[in-house]
């Protein structure tokens, strides 16, 4: 009964921050309501038994989140809602596509046959999620990893302004990098 | 509580981060759109793994999947916008289709 | 396995960890009045500069509360309330002696969100009052975050290797025999950095530091400060706290209870932090950064490694 009260809870509050996301004004607001969705995200996931998987979603996402912050505020013309404006296009249209979609999908997960439950959770799914992933999912592991790898790479070279020919001169022989704030290991 | 409870859930934040992602000309609120479909994914994961095959770990696998693609896509799409406002100040989704012209 | 601790554990907790950070805090007054203004003459005087930070905290209870404007109100506010309920949240899998309120399969992990709850609770308070310096110490505990979160994590993640467990009370009785910080005194270092760094505290304030007007706590009056600022002693404590069942043996040690050897090393950890600040000068997180992600991460990499290939020869 409790497990109930607590799904229904959750669920609401996941969907209507998710509707507030692109409602309210403010960004941070915005950034902040989408947390609040994603955080009752992770609490149904640890609900459903999952005790590593959810506190690891409240994890990256508050950080997540903490971060996008700081580039709405960045990239938004209002970022405080204090002037109301719309930057949306083909509302009526994105709304017929949205509600088709729930329905196909409502249907789909009403009507399916859904098979039912085999086996039973073990008594620590974190071992045998880490087994996995360090097992027979060994591939998508590494694949994840280096995916990571390829994206902290790619957008530091996007984003960064100034390249090695920028720090170290145009022959690369200067010692120490030219940069305008100085790190702190004395380079 | 039942499996579909839960995949309705997914497929309400699944749809409501559709429209987001459909409607919004920002590049960043159309991520937060995409985030949210993301969202529901690992809702629908989660519901899964526990409702029909809660011995096997692949539906915990799947949500480590879709959690991962979440923080690349944000961290692309900053990267993109960054690289988009520093070279052509353009921050919109509409602006950036007008730069092939 | 420690047992669960009884229900009235839930109340004591935010009210224990309280009175840790008003001790905690009294002795950092009297540490700074004796460099401000000589050594106390009387114990009388020790006392009444020790009682400092409980005349500030009255003071701030009646203080008129600032209103700034087109605030953002709520996520202000949200962002104040945020500081001490994630020091409390994080407190909840401390184990005292060898029992907490709750030591749940993920304590570490747990314990590592509920901390990166202040990354937004921070941000958050700088964002609410509408203020370019409040917003400007926001924005430096976000930089500060990246820096030191990384090898913090790298560090916790080395106590839950040495155990083979994440769950708080395993670590604690991995630490039967040897203590953690004997064979990992790297990770166990890089912690006690990244506690102060997360409690914004000593060397790590510039987010709220005074050449921003006191930063993220610019705007802050009254109770709000009082909140905030107490939430940040709170997380200090809480955080000094958690290095105990990680690094130094929970409540393992010869001829007292468990509780009292909890007690004797989170003083012992606290005094350290507090005495220690007054060596180190604030740094600015720019160069933390670098020397987090050149150093201190390949540090607690090797660091990791080693204990890796040592209990894998268990």
């Amino acid at each position: 009964m409790p497990d109930e009260v607590i799904f229904w809870v959750l669920a609401l509050v996941a969907v209507a921050a998710g509707v507030m996301v692109f409602r309210f004004d403010s960004m941070a607001r915005a950034t902040y309501a989408l947390l609040t969705s994603l955080l009752c995200v992770g609490g149904e996931v640890l609900l459903l038994g999952l005790d590593y998987l959810g506190v690891v979603i409240v994890l990256m996402m508050t950080i997540e989140m903490a971060i996008m912050a700081v580039f709405m505020v960045m990239y938004m013309m209002n970022p405080a809602g204090l002037m109301p404006m719309t930057m949306v296009h083909n509302k009526k249209g994105a709304a017929a596509i949205c509600a088709a979609v729930f329905a196909v999908l409502a249907a789909g997960v009403l009507l399916a046959p859904w098979p039912s439950r085999r086996g039973r959770p073990s008594a620590d799914p974190t071992m045998d999620l880490g087994l996995s992933l360090m097992g027979p999912q060994m591939l998508t592991m590494m694949a994840l990893g280096l995916a990571l790898f390829a994206t902290i790479v790619a957008t530091v070279v996007l984003a960064t302004r100034r390249g090695r020919y920028d720090r170290f001169g145009d022959d690369l022989k200067a010692r120490t990098p030219d940069d305008a704030v100085r790190g702190g290991t004395g380079r | 509580m039942s499996l579909e409870l839960f995949l309705l859930l997914a497929a309400a934040l699944f749809s409501i981060g559709l429209f987001g992602a459909l409607t919004q000309q920002s590049i960043v609120m159309l991520m937060m759109g995409l985030e949210l479909m993301l969202g529901g994914v690992i809702v629908g994961a989660a519901a899964v793994w526990h409702y029909i095959a809660p011995a096997a770990a692949d539906g915990q696998v799947l949500v480590v999947l879709a959690v991962t693609v979440m923080a690349v896509e944000m961290v692309v799409g900053f990267a993109v916008v960054t690289a988009l406002f520093r070279s052509r100040e353009v921050d919109m989704t509409d602006m950036a289709a007008e730069l092939k012209e | 396995m420690p047992d669960a601790a009884p229900l009235w554990a839930t109340v004591v907790l935010p009210v224990a960890l309280a009175v840790a950070a008003v001790v905690a805090a009294g002795f950092d007054a009297m540490l700074s009045g004796s460099a401000e203004r000589g050594p106390a003459g009387s114990v009388r005087e020790a006392g009444l500069r020790a009682l400092a930070p409980l005349r500030e905290a009255l003071r701030l209870l009646v203080q008129r509360p600032r209103r700034t404007t087109a605030a953002d109100r709520l996520l202000g506010r949200l962002g104040v309330v945020l500081v001490p309920v994630a020091a409390v949240l994080a407190g909840a899998v401390l184990p005292w002696g060898f029992r907490a309120v709750s030591d749940p399969s993920v304590g570490i992990v747990w314990f590592n969100a509920m901390e990166a709850l202040a990354w937004a609770a921070v941000w958050l308070a700088g964002w609410g009052p509408n203020s370019a310096l409040s917003l400007v110490g926001g924005y430096r505990f976000l930089a500060q975050g990246l820096a030191y979160e990384l090898p913090h994590m790298f560090a916790i993640t080395t106590a839950a290797l040495g155990a083979e467990s994440l769950r708080v009370g395993d670590v604690v009785a991995a630490q039967d025999g040897l203590w953690f910080v004997v064979w990992m005194p790297a990770a166990f270092v890089v912690y006690l950095l990244s506690a102060l760094a997360m409690s914004f505290w000593g060397p790590f304030e510039h987010p709220v530091s005074r050449d921003a007007a006191g930063g993220a706590a610019a705007e802050l009056a009254g109770v709000d400060r009082l909140v905030f600022l107490g939430g940040r002693w709170l997380l200090l404590v809480v955080t000094a706290g958690f290095s105990v069942p990680l690094f130094l043996g929970g409540g393992h040690g010869p001829l007292l209870p468990g509780w009292a050897w909890t007690l004797v090393k989170t003083v012992a950890v606290l005094a350290l932090l507090v005495a220690g600040r007054r060596a180190l000068p604030v740094l600015r997180m720019e160069r933390y950064m670098e020397v987090a992600w050149m150093v201190l991460v390949p540090l607690t990499l090797l660091q990791a490694l080693f204990v890796a290939v040592v209990v894998l020869n268990r």
